[in-house]
């Protein structure tokens, strides 16, 4: 986007993965672009850019949104968690072993927002059913796997047998 | 112009005011349609951006009595999780739970739904019939004014409604139904969550021995506006729910809604959806 390069901008603090961060962001870019153009977190990946792939999801204040449309300036003095955040998360440690364990990852591009989406439920929900892990999915396509492997693998977590 | 000169974040109403009383404003809530329509260059920045997230007061769902009132920036999970909603609104949280997925339910606001005005908002058809209200504010000579309109009267077209563009829409107003109200919504998109409405319906009335009074009726994505179905709520006002009946409403239902052909649906198939969705709500809350 050519335009952006000559938009007005804004500078916001926010903290991200823990750690404070301030950056100076075209006031329209959305937040996917900010991370990673400007801050290089590319763990957060563009699918569809328009809210239905969920590859872009981040957490805000503790609720997954997508980050393609999520104005970048809004993270202003909010808290925001991308996949490379959660590296350190013990839900998350669980969520890994069990995607590699259930064979729930092929290509992977859609495993970074299927994370953030699994972190964001079981956070709510420890003990999620498959009901609700396949609700707390849905805004999470994957062309690869078909999803058993990946509500199996989140249900390993959750330890649910129904 | 697409240009945007000034971003403003305003920590109240009145200052939000004040800044739409300059003109050439831009609002911004969760931002889940207009990154999109911008995107799409279906919609151009105005000169200012206004982000309205940091205004204090707009978010929550409180009871006033004998009225429930909901903040602008309530998002559609606010409104899936309020107990307040549930008991005085089922309908508007059986809409915010067939409502996308997750992550939009996060971002999205109920007045972003409101403003955006598509026919197909999914709690425009549950404010019809829970006889909202919206409240709007605006400063035209240095002091908050507000004003409300029936959410039924609201709409005027796609995208269009009665908001001036000095105004800023604050809260919805919802009336507590009388005790025995019973209310639900029904869906049909092409894929259930993220998909945006074909046809959606609600029903709403007062349930006393198998029967229906004060009655209301709203069909969504069948006109250029939320449709309040007064033919269909006759038919059904009063009338035992028995199979005949169910049949012969729902029939005044496809009579009542005059579609068009677009890339989700025939004018047709919408017809024969609300039919079908008509029988699927009567038979739901007459169990
Ligand atoms: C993938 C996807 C799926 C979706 N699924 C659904 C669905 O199932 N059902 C459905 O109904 N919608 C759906 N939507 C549309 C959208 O998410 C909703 O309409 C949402 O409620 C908009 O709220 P927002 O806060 O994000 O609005 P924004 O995008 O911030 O604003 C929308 C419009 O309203 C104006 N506005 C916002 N707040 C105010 C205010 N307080 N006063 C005056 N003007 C205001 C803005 O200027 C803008 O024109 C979907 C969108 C996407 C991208
Ligand atoms: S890239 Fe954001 S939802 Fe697809
Ligand atoms: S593993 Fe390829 S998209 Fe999900």
């Amino acid at each position: 986007m050519s335009a952006n390069k000559k938009m007005l901008t804004r500078e916001i603090n926010f903290t991200l993965n823990g750690s404070p961060v301030q950056v100076s962001v075209p006031v329209a870019e959305n937040a996917l672009i900010m991370l990673r153009e400007e801050l290089n977190l590319t763990g957060t990946k563009y699918g569809c850019g328009e809210g239905e792939c969920g590859a872009c999801s981040i957490l805000m204040d503790g609720e997954s949104v997508n980050a393609c449309l999520m104005f970048a300036v809004d993270c202003d003095g909010r808290e925001i968690v991308t996949v490379e955040g959660l590296a350190q998360d013990e839900v998350n440690d669980q969520l890994r072993d069990a995607f590699v364990e259930k064979g729930a990852v092929q290509c992977g591009f859609c495993s970074p927002g299927m994370m953030i989406a699994a972190k964001a439920l079981l956070d709510k929900k420890p003990n999620a059913n498959r009901d609700e892990i396949k609700r707390g999915l849905e805004g999470n396509i994957c062309r690869c796997t078909g999803y058993v492997k990946i509500i199996d693998a989140v249900a390993a977590v959750s330890g649910t047998n129904q | 112009m697409s240009e945007i000169q000034n971003y403003e974040t305003p920590n109240s109403v009145s200052e939000a005011a004040d800044i739409l009383a300059k003109g050439d404003v831009t609002i911004l809530a969760g931002g889940t349609d207009l990154m999109v329509q911008v995107d799409a260059g279906r919609v151009e920045y105005k000169s200012t951006l206004m982000n309205i997230r940091r205004v204090e007061g707009l978010r929550g769902i409180s009871d006033e009595g004998d009225h429930l009132r909901v903040g602008a920036l309530t998002t559609i999970t606010d409104l899936l999780e309020s107990d307040l909603i549930a008991e005085h609104g089922t309908i508007l949280t059986e809409a915010a739970d067939a409502f996308a997925s997750v992550q939009i339910r996060n971002a999205g606001t109920i007045g972003g739904n409101i403003s955006n005005a598509s026919p197909a908002g999914d709690t425009l058809v549950p404010l019809v019939v829970l006889n909202a209200e919206v409240e709007l504010a605006s400063k035209p000579n240095g002091s908050i004014v507000t004003r409300t309109i029936p959410i039924k009267d609201y709409f005027t077209g796609p995208g269009k409604t009665k908001k001036e563009d000095s105004e800023l829409l604050v809260a919805v107003i919802i009336p507590k139904p009388a005790a025995g109200f019973v209310s639900t919504f029904d869906k049909f998109g092409s894929r259930p969550a993220l998909d945006i409405s074909t046809v959606s319906v609600g029903l709403g009335g007062v349930l006393k021995d198998g029967a229906l009074t004060d009655v209301r009726v709203a069909f969504g994505a069948v006109a250029p506006v939320p449709l309040k179905a007064t033919a269909t709520e006759a038919a059904t006002e009063g009338k035992k729910l028995d199979e005949a009946t169910i049949d012969a409403i729902a029939a005044t239902a496809k009579d009542e809604v005059n579609p068009i052909d677009d890339v989700r649906a025939t004018a047709w198939y919408r017809k024969e959806m609300i039919e079908s969705s008509m029988k699927k709500v009567l038979r739901h809350v007459s169990k």
